[in-house]
């Protein structure tokens, strides 16, 4: 099997695995408790703070555990509009392309009163500094931009976002499931007052993620319950989880460079493979990119019989199709970077890792343009497009 | 569980009477590109019986595999009777599809109906025309 899946989740690595054998094993105790078990669990869990911290740059009481990144990012943007609305501050900046986590709450705060601004994300799929400058207000009461696309892989210019909302007296929030374990992340430099983590798209546990909010921004609750984490999110702690987040998280950092250097040559090895398929075209910004993502258009086919197909053939991959999404539209990343409906219905999402390798590479290369093609003999639109009845649009 | 049952997987893996038939008696084309599906239906008609069928799909697992087993219940039946063909029979044919791509089996008959439309139509063969409604009950065709 080839596991190209990447950025939906990760093969947990053997660190994070025996993290949380360990504390299963040893320290299973409620770190609530008085008792020496209790207080090992206590240990367990604020060492995996701190190791937390020090990958992003942060402080450890900055660091709040989650359920994952969409509790994250729900928990920061409902703090920091709590915040504004204090303030009478209303206006919320985003992009058209956030993961729904942070799209679906923007619109919840929208029936409440709120006025949400996204961003266009233009054909490459970002936001310069200049336009988050151009739409801050006097009643701006956040900017929640994402570090990296899931769908695209375009990486955004945060540590430049981050000084223009510093400068502006602007809370500003990044979304960095994406990127965390894969790119550098420190949130002093780069200005960033929350950020959310998610621990399985760097090869830790599902169901485990982190919300760092810099000191002195009090964070709403969306739990109520018992004072864990210092009262901003309730119920007892996933202890394990939390140390196989850690110990997830400081291998990727530690490994970063390496790593990135590695998938991003097989990356663009793919890049170029797929560029050869006719009437094709690479999603997101091809310079400024996560090293293990490449997303793919094909015209006159369409993603879910491709990645069925594929998945024949052993190759896990995903797609923005409206078929794969569940919902009657194709994604709204490849909505919101211009592509029409045809176009992204027929996309292929492939993500790597470092466990992938050349032979990866050469079978998806071999594999792809033959379903390509297979899927575009029998399609009547690919049949109206090379017979000139219907326009090519790529 | 699978997303798709084992007869649908098969039927989209080795889909049956794909292709074209160059001089058709009638064709029928349903669907769009905006939606992401598009089906088209060829019939060859010996003496009211559909002697011989081919398909081209664009679209999902379940559209090909629909249109597969569309072709082959009406392969070698009298048109009354495949004009009798619902999308309930495919979707049951395929030992049934997930409710959100229950639309791909309407739009297999939907697209047999339009093939065979087309016959009646070159034929001069008259009709009533309430038995062929426009596509336009799709919900997937209700984007903006």
């Amino acid at each position: 099997m080839i596991y190209a899946d990447n950025a939906a989740t990760t093969k947990m690595s053997g660190a994070s695995i025996n993290a949380m054998l360990r504390c299963m094993e040893k320290n299973w105790g409620n770190p609530s408790s008085l008792y020496g078990l209790g207080q090992r669990a206590k240990e367990a869990l604020e060492s995996a703070r701190e190791q937390i911290a020090v990958c992003i740059g942060a402080s450890s009481r900055e660091i709040t555990f989650t359920s994952g990144g969409s509790e994250a990012d729900n928990q920061a943007i409902r703090s920091a509009a709590l915040l504004g609305a204090r303030k009478g501050k209303r206006h919320i900046i985003s992009t058209a392309f956030e993961h729904h986590a942070v799209l679906h709450t923007l619109k919840k705060l929208e029936a409440e009163g709120f006025q949400v601004e996204l961003l266009p994300v233009g054909a490459l799929g970002s936001v310069t500094a200049r336009q988050v400058e151009e739409a801050i207000r006097e009643d701006t009461a956040l900017v929640s931009i994402m570090y990296a696309n899931n769908e695209i892989g375009s990486v955004l210019p945060i540590s430049e976002i981050g000084a223009v909302c510093r400068e502006r007296g602007v809370l500003f929030h990044t979304d960095a499931v994406q990127a965390a374990g894969h790119l550098p992340i420190d949130v002093g430099a780069q200005n960033i007052d929350m950020l959310s983590l998610s621990a399985h798209k760097f090869h830790g546990p599902k169901g485990i993620g982190a919300l760092y909010a810099r000191r002195g921004i009090p964070l709403a609750n969306l739990i109520e319950g018992g004072a864990q984490e210092r009262g901003r999110r309730a119920g007892t702690e996933n202890v394990p989880a939390i140390a196989g987040m850690a110990a997830a998280l400081e291998n990727a950092c530690a490994h970063m460079e390496e790593n990135a250097a590695k998938v991003a040559v097989l990356r663009d090895l793919l890049i170029a493979g797929l560029s050869r398929i006719p009437h094709s075209a690479l999603n997101g910004d091809p310079i400024n990119r996560l090293p293990g993502s490449v997303s793919f258009c094909f015209e006159g086919i369409e993603g879910e019989s491709l990645l069925l197909l594929l998945d024949d053939r052993g190759i896990c991959a995903s797609s923005g199709s409206a078929c794969t999404s569940g919902s009657l539209d194709p994604s709204h990343v490849l909505l919101a970077i211009g592509r029409p409906h045809e176009v992204a219905h027929g996309s292929l999402r492939l993500s790597l890792c470092e466990d992938n390798t050349e032979a990866d590479v050469d079978a998806i290369l071999k594999a792809v343009p033959e379903v390509v093609g297979y899927l575009r003999n029998i399609s009547p639109l690919w049949k109206d497009k090379v017979s000139g009845k219907k326009e090519f649009i790529l | 569980m699978a997303l798709y049952s084992e007869t649908v997987m098969d039927h989209f893996r080795n889909p049956r009477n794909v292709g074209v038939i160059e001089d058709a008696d009638g064709v029928g084309e349903v669907g769009n590109a905006v939606c992401g599906d598009i089906m088209k239906i060829y019939l060859k008609i010996e003496g009211g019986i559909v002697s011989d069928v081919k398909f081209e799909t664009f679209g999902c697992g379940s559209a090909i595999a629909s249109s597969s087993m569309a072709t082959e219940l009406i392969k070698g039946k009298p048109l009354e009777q495949v004009l009798r063909l619902t999308n309930k029979a495919v979707a049951e044919a395929l030992d049934g599809l997930p409710a959100h791509k229950l639309h791909c089996s309407v739009l297999a008959e939907e697209a047999i109906r339009a093939a065979v439309k087309d016959y009646y139509d070159r034929q001069g063969i008259a009709y009533d025309p309430k038995e062929f409604p426009a596509c336009d009950s799709c919900e997937g065709c209700q984007i903006s």
